[in-house]
């Protein structure tokens, strides 16, 4: 797990006085699958271009599998498979046509590349459009034969660069499981940039949030709500039906249970801040008091809260 | 005796049965090697190259048009043929390249067609090279497989010239066949190695017009701002310079009276200026080529012209003279190409 797979140091890429990635660092292990998180316009995309070599960095090194992108670029290509936001097919020749050029672009002599073409279309569900013209795929097909196009190579690591975009969300989610079970099977590391929150979180072992060109923070998805709501780390959401009680009635009830910090009245309910996890005592408290618990919730902070706090943070700085 | 024959049919069955398995053997030996094969990626992309040209609409309505006309050409030339033989021409003895020069005004003769229509077929083969691949987003999925970047550019340049070359040998021994039908008199071998000569050339000439249109495809992202910009200079080149160079010229023309020099000098500027212009090079070369009494592409004095007997220059002698010609073409040709291939290495790849 501590193979280091993909290595960025110190990269940084100018176009004129703009700088689009500025002094990034990360490392990706093996066999992880990593969500490359941030807006549009932060970088991702030319991030992902250094990677292969497609770019050259102003500064810094990119070193994938081991191999220095810039200066190596032909093998790290044919180790990586790459997935573009809107993935170009020849319109004129069919899905099956369009894999087996690929195949052979990677020294694929034609018999395997029929093979492995027609394999990989079984595995993406395609294979009733195999002779079909990819000028006549829907989005969503386009988009499942993008990674059959990837995966023909017998890739080490895939990188998709929102893969998801423009698809129905019954289609991400089957694209989503597609990509988590080939990760698992396989043993490939995936590299998945989005700006789409949820879907980060449901298929990323880790992230990275990447803004303006900077990396802000990067770990699992606990680590990263630990580290940005350090000051208030759990949050209990009560409602109550008794009008009587409110916030001061309430927080002298709640002031004797260990680790209680501080509520604050929200409408109609009441958000109680927490040094360690009470919401079983909370519960016990309210109930015991006869103040009718109608609503009670231990706040997880999802990427969203994550996402807002960093985004409020970046566009201050 | 019947018994013998028998023997003989059998044997004769089971030979043709023994080859005709032989022949089958071979032919899914070398499917299979081909299909086993390793081809290198430069291959690929060349073979998808000639064959997306050779299943567009765009190259049958071009080969369409410009078989036509030459065609058309021919036939104009044959039919005056008689006429075109006139005794005590110097050309008479090459009988055959008269098909691709003779014509009776009506169509102008083959070469010069070929002159005209190169041109055509170069940029609209090249026009749409690399902005189209921009264009569908399938740029970056090429590039990021395991190839050189040069390979792609080299091979779409390659594939081009290689269905450009095929078409104009084929066009060629067309109208070499037609003329053997017709007149009934075979080429000499010396006629024939003109006429392959004439052909090469051609195809370096629709070589520059293609790289000169590759070089606007990765200027200019919308294909068609970059065919009409290959047009326009096709146009330029072709109708407007040479009247420009007619009306600068003018200015300078030395007087009637002027001394033998400053007339010479005059008439080789103006010939200079036309020959940065590649159909000028390509004409010259071709006329050359074709008709072997051609002995000179400059101006030449009376002195320089007393006493010699109107004759045929042999092959070598033709091809030295359009030796500048021809080198200045394939000068024009890589130079195109060296921009667009500096161009294009230094160009961002990105998806859409």
């Amino acid at each position: 797990m501590n193979n280091k797979i993909i290595e960025l140091v110190d990269l940084t890429k100018q176009y004129g006085s703009f700088t689009a990635v500025d002094h990034l660092n990360l490392t990706v292990h093996k066999g992880e699958i990593f969500g490359l998180l941030g807006p549009n316009g932060a970088g991702k995309s030319t991030t992902i271009l250094m990677m292969l070599g497609l770019t050259e960095p102003t500064s810094g090194s990119v070193k994938v599998c081991g191999i220095n992108s810039t200066t190596n670029p032909i093998e790290v290509k044919s180790k990586v498979g790459y997935l573009p936001e809107d993935i170009g097919f020849y319109d004129d020749l069919t899905g099956l046509e369009n894999l087996i050029y690929t195949a052979r672009l990677n020294h694929m002599p034609l018999i395997q590349a029929r093979q492995k073409a027609e394999l990989l279309l079984q595995r993406v569900g395609l294979t009733n459009n195999s002779n079909k013209k990819t000028g006549k795929y829907s989005r969503g097909m386009r988009q499942r034969l993008g990674l059959a196009d990837v995966l023909i190579k017998n890739p080490e690591i895939i990188i998709l660069d929102e893969p998801t975009l423009g698809i129905d969300p019954s289609g991400v989610r089957e694209f989503l499981e597609l990509i988590v079970k080939l990760s698992k099977e396989e043993g490939i590391t995936v590299l998945f940039s989005s700006h789409h929150l949820h879907q980060v979180q449901q298929v990323c072992d880790r992230v990275g949030i990447f803004v303006g060109g900077k990396l802000l923070a990067e770990g699992n998805i606990q680590e990263l709500s630990q580290k940005l709501f350090a000051r208030n780390p759990f949050i209990t959401e009560i409602k109550v039906s008794n009008k009587q009680y409110t916030a001061s009635k309430l927080k002298g009830l709640l002031q004797k249970i260990d680790g209680f910090i501080d509520i604050a009245d929200n409408k109609d309910s009441f958000q109680i801040e927490c040094s360690r996890d009470i919401t079983a005592e909370v519960a016990k408290v309210v109930v015991d008091a006869g103040a009718g618990l109608t609503y009670l919730n231990k706040k997880e902070y999802g990427l969203d809260d994550i996402y807002y706090r960093y985004f409020e943070g970046g566009e201050k700085s | 005796m019947n018994n013998l024959k028998k023997k003989v049919q059998n044997s004769i069955a089971l030979l043709s049965d023994k080859s005709a398995k032989v022949f089958s053997d071979i032919k899914t030996m070398i499917l299979k090697e081909n299909e086993t094969k390793v081809v290198h990626p430069f291959r690929v992309i060349m073979a998808k190259e000639i064959s997306d040209h050779v299943k567009s609409w765009r190259f049958v309505i071009l080969i369409a048009i410009i078989t036509l006309t030459c065609f058309g050409s021919v036939f104009t030339a044959l039919a005056n043929f008689s006429k075109a033989v006139k005794p005590n021409d110097p050309n008479d003895i090459f009988f055959f390249l008269k098909l691709f020069t003779a014509s009776d005004g009506t169509l102008p003769p083959f070469f010069v067609f070929v002159g005209f229509l190169g041109p055509l077929l170069g940029i609209s083969l090249g026009f749409d090279a690399v902005n189209s691949e921009f264009n569908r987003g399938t740029i970056s999925r090429v590039l990021s497989q395991p190839i050189h970047r040069d390979s792609f550019i080299n091979a779409k340049f390659a594939g081009s010239l290689t269905v450009i070359s095929i078409m104009f040998f084929t066009l060629g021994f067309m109208v070499i066949g037609l003329g053997l039908i017709k007149i009934g008199v075979p080429p000499t071998a010396q006629e024939f190695l003109r006429i392959i000569c004439f052909i090469l050339i051609s195809i370096i000439y629709v070589a520059f017009w293609l790289n000169l249109s590759v070089l606007f495809s990765i200027l200019f992202r919308q294909p068609a701002t970059s065919a009409l910009s290959g047009i326009a200079i096709w146009l330029f080149l072709t109708v407007f310079y040479p009247l420009i160079i007619n009306l600068v010229s003018k200015a300078f023309e030395p007087s009637k009276m002027a001394a033998a020099h400053q007339i010479i000098r005059y008439e080789e500027l103006k010939l200079l200026l036309l020959r940065i212009l590649p159909n000028q090079l390509f004409s010259e070369a071709t006329t050359t080529l074709l008709m072997p009494s051609v002995r000179s592409l400059g101006p030449l004095t009376m002195e320089q012209l007393y006493g010699t007997i109107p004759g045929p220059l042999p092959l070598g002698q033709s091809i030295l003279l359009v030796w500048p010609q021809v080198t200045g073409l394939i000068a024009a040709t890589i130079l195109c190409f060296l921009i667009s291939y500096v161009l294009f290495m230094r160009k961002e790849i990105r998806p859409r």
